[in-house]
This record gives C-alpha cells, sequence and structure tokens, in this order.
C-alpha cells in the first residue's frame, strides 16, 4: 500500500487532530482519515474562549476551523461524542467509546490537555468552572454579566483574559494567586507587575500568595472561596485556571516513551514509528534551545501538525520554527517570541508605563525571547533574530529610537 | 455574499463564495484553500495571512490599521498592495474580489 493510501486515525479533534486532518487532504493523502473527537462539534479555535468569543464578539460558527460541511465533502470520517479507551499497537487498532475496533497505519495521538482541578473541599459544588471548551465557555458565560461576582484561582494567562472578559463583560473580579505575583511561571517579573497595575486601572482586585483551602457553598452552588488566612472572598461563580495536564495515558498504557507528555521527535513521531502525537500532548525537541518540553499554545499544534502531516504524505519537513504565543487583555496585545530559557540578562525596550514595551531575554548577545505588549516590530524582528541566532548590540536593542530593521542590520 | 478568488503562488485559483461578515482570510481556510496559514486566527498577531489585493479593489478593502501596517512592515515579500486577510471584512461590496499569495507566509 503506497503512504498516500494509508488509514490515518486522528484521536482529538482539537486545533491540532482538525488541522492535521485538513492538512493531510491538503498534502494529496488519498485514503481514508478517521477524526476521532470526544466533544460534540465539529474542531474549533479555543483562544478566543477566553477572548471574542466570551466577550460575544465571535459566535460558534466563527470559532469553525472548517464549516461543518467540510469533514463529509473531502471523505474525513469525524466521529464527535467519542473517545478512545485503549490502543492496541500489536494489531494497530484502537478501540472506541462507542464499542467499535478501527485499523489504522497511521495513528496521530491529539489528545491535548485537561485543566488540573484543586483537590480542596467543595470542588464538586456548582459554579465552580474551568475554561477549556466550547462547553465550558458556554457555563462561563452564563455565569457572569454585571453585577457578578466572579473569582478567578490562578493568575496566568487565561485567569487574567477571564478577568479582562469578566470585566468587559461588567462583573466584579477577583484574582487569587498562590505565587507573589502574577504570569509566575511564564514571564518576567516587569510583565508580571505591568499586568496588575493594568488589570488594577480595570477595577480587578487581586489577592498574591494566597492559598486556597475551599470553595463554600449553598444549596449545592459556591457561594465564596475561603482562603488558608481564613479570610472568605464571596463570590457566584469562580474559575479555576491553574494549569493543565497531558492526555497522555493511551500512550503509557500502550508502552509508548512518555515524559511530560507523548515523547516525539521533529517528525512528530512517537517511539512508535506508526504512530505520531501533535500538540499539547507532546513532548518535543526544540533545536534552537537544544531540549524537549511540551507546549501548550495553538502556533505550536499547527506547526506539529505540519510536521505529522508531512511525514505521512511523504513530504520535507516543515522548516525550523520560533516558538511563539499571544493574549490579548482590554486594548492590550502580548506576543510572545521564544523561551527564556538559559537566559542570563533581562532587557526592557520602550518604557512600560506608556503601555508599549517590550522585555528582552538574552544569553550573552543572543535573544533568547521576547515579550513584546503593543510592539509588533518587537515581536516580528524579535522572532526572526530568535530563530536565525543573531547576535544584536545590547545598545541598540535597549534605544528604542533605533528601529528594530537597523537592531538586527 | 461575496464571490471571491484566491491566487496561490503557482497560479492554482480557487473561486469561493464567502458570507458577509467573514474575513477573506477566514473564506480561504474554511475552504481549506492553501497558501494562507493564518496561525492565530485572525487576532493579528502573527502575520501568517499574508495576500496581495488587486489593484482594482484596493478602495473597497479599506485601510490598514497601525497594528497591521506594523505587522506587515516585518513580513516578507511586502508590496505596496500587501494586505493582512483577516482585517479584510467581506460583504456585498467585495463581490468579485482577487487577492493573490506570496510564496511563503514566513
Amino acid at each position: 500500500m503506497s503512504t498516500l493510501a494509508a488509514h490515518v486515525v486522528i484521536l482529538g479533534a482539537g486545533h491540532a487532530g482538525g488541522t492535521a486532518a485538513a492538512l493531510l487532504r491538503q498534502y494529496g493523502h488519498e485514503g481514508p482519515i478517521t477524526l476521532v473527537g470526544e466533544e460534540p462539534i465539529p474542531p474549533y479555535q479555543r483562544p478566543p474562549l477566553s477572548k471574542a468569543w466570551l466577550k460575544g464578539e465571535a459566535n460558534a460558527e466563527d470559532l469553525e476551523l472548517k464549516t461543518a460541511s467540510f469533514y463529509p465533502e473531502h471523505d474525513i470520517d469525524f466521529r464527535p461524542s467519542t473517545r478512545a479507551l485503549s490502543l492496541n499497537r500489536g494489531d494497530k487498532t484502537v478501540t472506541l467509546s462507542d464499542g467499535s475496533q478501527v485499523a489504522y497505519d497511521a495513528l496521530i495521538l491529539a489528545t491535548g490537555a485537561r485543566a488540573i482541578a484543586l483537590p480542596i473541599p467543595g470542588s464538586d459544588l456548582q459554579g465552580l468552572l474551568f475554561l477549556r471548551t466550547a462547553a465550558d465557555a458556554e457555563a462561563l458565560k452564563a455565569a457572569i454579566g454585571p453585577g457578578k461576582r466572579l473569582a478567578v484561582v490562578g493568575g496566568g494567562y487565561i485567569g487574567l483574559e477571564v478577568a479582562a472578559s469578566g470585566r468587559a463583560l461588567g462583573a466584579d473580579v477577583v484574582v487569587l494567586e498562590k505565587e507573589e505575583r502574577l504570569l509566575a511561571r511564564v514571564a518576567c517579573e516587569t510583565l508580571s507587575d505591568f499586568f496588575r497595575g493594568y488589570h488594577e486601572k480595570q477595577g480587578v482586585t487581586f489577592e498574591l500568595g494566597c492559598s486556597v483551602e475551599s470553595f463554600e457553598g449553598k444549596d449545592g452552588h459556591v457561594t465564596g472561596v475561603r482562603l488558608a488566612d481564613g479570610r472568605a472572598i464571596a463570590c457566584d461563580a469562580v474559575v479555576v485556571g491553574v494549569g493543565a495536564r497531558p492526555n497522555d495515558e493511551i500512550a503509557a498504557d500502550a508502552g509508548l516513551e512518555t515524559a511530560r507528555g507523548v515523547v516525539v521527535d521533529l517528525q512528530a513521531r512517537t517511539s512508535d514509528p506508526a504512530i505520531f502525537a501533535i500538540g499539547d500532548v507532546a513532548h518535543r525537541p526544540m533545536p534552537i534551545y537544544d531540549r524537549m518540553f511540551r507546549m501548550e499554545s495553538v502556533p505550536n499544534a499547527l506547526e506539529q501538525a505540519k510536521q505529522a502531516a508531512c511525514a505521512i504524505t511523504g513530504r520535507p519537513p516543515p522548516p525550523g520554527e520560533c516558538p511563539w504565543q499571544w493574549s490579548d487583555q482590554y486594548d492590550l496585545k502580548l506576543q510572545i517570541a521564544g523561551y527564556a530559557f538559559d537566559a542570563n540578562e533581562i532587557l526592557v525596550r520602550g518604557d512600560p508605563a506608556s503601555g508599549k514595551f517590550a522585555v528582552f531575554h538574552l544569553q550573552g548577545d543572543l535573544v533568547q525571547s521576547v515579550e513584546a505588549i503593543n510592539s509588533p516590530p518587537e515581536f516580528m524582528m524579535g522572532k526572526q533574530l530568535i530563530l536565525g541566532r543573531k547576535p544584536v548590540t545590547k545598545a541598540k536593542l535597549a534605544d528604542p529610537s533605533v528601529s528594530m530593521k537597523e537592531v538586527a542590520a | 455574499m461575496a464571490k471571491i478568488t484566491y491566487i496561490e503562488h503557482d497560479g492554482t485559483e480557487h473561486v469561493v463564495d464567502v458570507k458577509n461578515g467573514l474575513s477573506v482570510m477566514e473564506g480561504a481556510v474554511k475552504n481549506n484553500i492553501p497558501g494562507i496559514d493564518a496561525d492565530c486566527g485572525g487576532a493579528c498577531a502573527c502575520a501568517t495571512c499574508h495576500v496581495y489585493v488587486d489593484e482594482a479593489w484596493r478602495g473597497k478593502t479599506g485601510e490598514k490599521s497601525a497594528m497591521e501596517e506594523s505587522m506587515l512592515d516585518f513580513a516578507e515579500n511586502v508590496e505596496e498592495n500587501s494586505r493582512l486577510s483577516c482585517q479584510i471584512k467581506v460583504s456585498d461590496e467585495l463581490d468579485g474580489l482577487t487577492v493573490r499569495m506570496p510564496e511563503s507566509q514566513h
């Protein structure tokens, strides 16, 4: 059987899985494609769930990756509301929750990650929400509005985006964070301080360095959050955004190599050559940093969907990339390129007070990462500098009157 | 509704009907037209939906925002008529629009 005629089964119909299916067809794959998704709807974009969609600026149809008719039209057997129960590598089949067994020639694991729940009393109360799926977002949208009090547990990107959207919808918002600063795991202090100040100006309240002990409720519905210091924060709903865990159990159970996610190479191939893993579930190499890690971002989901689709259809792999991500809060556009691995110096270009600045993380005279607020040139050029491993002159980089094109010249 | 012609860099043409209110980028992506990556899904954050707008249509596709201008400034192969297709909203006015794609979206 030629590769183009192979049966490709994709487990997970999120951004990564949906994109892989579409790219396989775009790259000329002729064999059957089965796309298995746990959710009842076809693949959609998750980022707007905490932003444009939550604020009512985009509807469900806007969020679809492709129209619903795309899948039958392109002979993609999309199976909604279906989970994979087990992976049987010996006979190359997967057992699905509808009782069927599907044979594959190539398998793509795009099972994503799931929101981490807090193992504390009251976690089963109604009004306690996560934000991962469209259904989660529906519940959140119904819970926030003018005058409602929303408590957000976790001051990461999801938490801050929900806080911004909550304010836009007129809710009172308090963010509870266990670290002493916001975005502690993912951003530098300059950025943490900037976001805190900006959110406070918009009326968000913060409790930093606090530990959540339990959720309190009445008649089965959450009414407040109890902190370890004894204080109670009254609220009508809680969003828990404290990180995600890869859905890699099915791979581990089948004996595939896992670390913090399913271990893959630059073709997104796992330790079994017939099986690929892409998106949030994959633990992948990143040559520019000479290390392996797991990323939770749309650009990574797309990139790995490309890697797997190229490998399956016999195309050359995509060129190396600089990882990046973005976040929108109020009128702020944060664009991040790279990761601050091994950085030994932080350089701020522009004045944070102006709401337009960029933080560069350097290792010697090499840019490892840039966090750009309302500063597209710094982001775009930063991305190129990171990928090209091109040394910069720090004095020029620190001077906003020197254009980014000149910095990179 | 507008009929939009997307022309890939190698000359391959795709003619599709795109609903009002969608962006020119969404029209391509939802129809699986190659050549427009649109990594960020329309947030004006990535410049991977770069197109060239045919001269005759430049007046009708609106003005570039400062953000779009600034993103485009660092994209590759930028011309006078370059636009980010996620920032062009489709309306009846754009019926017949033709856009061409650059060699790559990086």
